[in-house]
């Protein structure tokens, strides 16, 4: 058989058996050692794997990061500020933090309004699940085959011949010039944009329709008694009682639209200004080998990211301060 | 809505309709609201079927008509382009690879997190809850603020392109959010429970794995889902560690060759239906959980 089909099953097998006969032994150990100690240390024998592998692949290489934003190409000697420099007067980088940006505003701004929506307007309808699922079915699949999809939705000929591009045959059959969305400068980052709405839709909707089933339906019977018109009910009572979960889920689209990477690396390679900073920092390191470039761009997304960081922790803590 | 209401009241005749006409009504004046949902399930289903109906069609006919010609006779449908895609260089080979770099990241990460998260429910020790802290601000880390540092270990200690490298990757990547899954799950069991098993003498471990695991299973079941999607769907990590090596996923084995085919791309279409169909059977299958995984990550539950 197969000698990496045997690793794997090894390693299926093996990881439970190590942990346990990790933890076996460590009640040995600790067994031996007075009644304080034991209580003192055993929780570290639980926590150690998860907390190494935490610092090894996270915070350590998240620290070693920042210092090689200061190095040279092979991180050999410092060079100060100068790959920051570079980032932020490079052209090509410029331009793929314009766009990220715009990734960061629009597609935040589509998922969350448009997942209000779908779960405001599914919540009518009897066969809400069915609906429901059919705007969910993107999730499972990944960005690479979500591209695929989209290449053909964006599939162009030129004028005059067969469009086998769902888009273009439906805009022509409306009478207008099919258009090379992943080429031109004005559609390809809003089509690429799409896609990610695409595919990250139907989490929002879940998570706000989830939390839109909590709010009382007596309180918005009284408002329509009141005379409220449903925009006025969706406008004035859903929205804002739904103001967390719309947080949660803003703040989620944020740290997706910063790291998007899949879509254009797939879509376009980055090419017709399409570009964005996860895009460069990957190209940096596999296309240039400019590690103190790369690890720059990487350090630009971590501070984009602090705020979010240090939101996340005050909700952490305010949720503990409920429990 | 209030537009519609105001014309159904000029159209209403004046003496009240026949019973058998109100079900007629009430379907037409709610007629705007079926047409918004049915054109949200076109925009979300359409691409998808295209591109299934696709990948049952020769290269050929893709060519020359759309994909919705073949919804009416004659269809012509084919699995030449599965023959095709199932003979490349790289792709029955990178499902297989698939599998065996996700079945064992699942089971690593899910073992580890379930031990620290019944640590940090139930235990009390210094330092928990800043190490928790830390664990919660990395929820938000991008990775790709690690991938230079971790790539040079890898590919310093001859790790990189094996499975073993991004068993590890994934499990340092993913060991945050279900530690915090986790713990939250672990953390809502009943106190009772765990005082009345210490009453009879049971430590830790039994606790653990007698309480704590078992009432979590809904919890981990949608983590177990959760994070097999993640790491099968991943590109980015396998992509930067194992590059053109023959362990590589199907994501990775997939996106390099849709970009070095500048034109005759198309037969690709089957080597996306084959890289999301497991996913897809797992999703149809297991929806439940996935959702309960997705609300219950967010939304404290």
């Amino acid at each position: 058989m197969d000698d990496r089909i045997l690793t794997a099953v090894a390693a299926v097998v093996g990881v439970p058996i190590v942990l346990a006969g990790y933890l076996i032994l460590s009640e040995r150990l600790l067994g031996a050692l007075s009644a304080p100690v034991q209580q003192r240390l055993r929780p570290y024998v639980w926590v150690v794997p998860a907390v190494s592998f935490a610092t090894v692949f996270m915070v350590l290489p998240t620290l070693n990061t920042v210092v090689l934003s200061f190095m040279d190409r092979k991180s050999e000697a410092f060079v100060g500020f100068d790959n920051y420099v570079f980032f932020f007067t490079n052209p090509d980088t410029l331009g793929a933090l314009k766009n990220s940006l715009l990734w960061l505003v629009f597609f935040t701004g589509f998922v969350v309004i448009g997942g209000l929506l779908i779960a405001v307007i599914f919540d009518r309808i009897r066969y809400e699940s069915l609906a429901k699922t059919a705007v969910f079915l993107p999730l499972p699949i990944s960005a690479v085959a979500a591209s695929i999809i989209w290449k053909f939705m964006f599939e162009y000929q030129p004028p005059g011949t067969v469009q086998t591009g769902t888009l273009n045959a439906s805009i022509g059959t409306l009478g207008f010039d099919p258009i090379p969305w992943l080429i031109n400068s004005t559609t390809n980052n809003p089509a690429l944009i799409f896609v990610g709405i695409w595919t990250a839709t139907g989490f929002a909707m879940v998570i706000i329709s989830a939390s839109l089933k909590a709010i009382s339906g007596e309180l918005l019977e009284a408002a329509r008694m009141d005379g409220a018109n449903e925009l006025q009910l969706l406008l004035l009572i859903t929205t804002p009682l739904l103001y967390p979960t719309l947080t949660v889920v803003a703040t989620t689209m944020v740290i997706t639209a910063l790291k998007v990477f899949d879509i254009p690396y797939v879509l376009t390679s980055g090419a017709y200004d399409t570009d964005v900073i996860a895009r460069q920092l990957f190209s940096q390191i596999a296309d240039a080998g400019h590690y103190g470039r790369a690890s720059a761009v990487g350090v630009v997304m971590l501070i984009a990211i602090i705020p979010l960081l240090v939101l996340n922790i005050r909700r952490f803590r305010a949720q503990e301060e409920i429990r | 809505m209030t537009e519609l209401a105001g014309g159904k009241a000029v159209l209403a005749p004046a003496r009240p309709r026949p019973a058998f006409l109100r079900p007629l009504e009430r379907t037409l004046r709610r007629l705007p609201l079926h047409l918004t949902v049915w054109v949200v399930m076109a925009i979300w289903l359409i691409p998808t079927l295209g591109l299934i109906v696709n990948s049952f069609r020769s290269v050929a006919d893709m060519g020359n008509a759309g994909w919705w010609t073949s919804l009416f006779p004659p269809a012509g449908l084919t699995l030449e382009s599965y023959e095709q895609v199932l003979n490349t260089e790289g792709v029955a080979n990178g499902f297989l690879n698939s599998l065996l770099i996700t079945v064992p990241a699942t089971v690593i990460q899910v073992t580890i997190a379930s031990m620290a998260a019944y640590a940090f429910a139930w235990m009390r020790f210094p330092g928990r809850d800043f190490f928790f802290i830390v664990i919660v601000g990395l929820l938000v880390v991008p990775i790709q603020m690690t991938l230079v540092p971790v790539l040079r270990v890898f590919a310093a200690t001859g790790l990189a392109g094996t499975f073993l490298a991004v068993w590890l990757a994934h499990t340092g990547y993913g060991l945050p959010f279900q530690v915090y899954l986790l713990r939250n799950a672990m953390g809502g069991l009943p106190r009772e429970v765990f005082e009345s098993a210490e009453i009879d003498g049971a430590n830790h471990v039994s606790k653990f794995w007698q309480i704590a695991v078992p009432m979590s299973v809904p919890a981990i079941a949608s983590l177990v889902i959760f994070v097999f999607l993640g790491v099968w769907n991943d590109l980015l990590v396998a992509l930067t560690y194992m590059g053109s090596s023959p362990n590589r996923p199907l994501t990775v084995v997939v996106t390099q060759l849709v970009t070095s085919f500048g034109g005759g791309w198309q037969f690709l279409t089957a080597a996306a239906v084959l890289q999301m169909s497991l996913p897809l059977v797992v999703f149809l299958a297991l929806q439940r959980y996935f959702v309960r995984g997705i609300t219950s990550g967010s939304v404290k539950g």
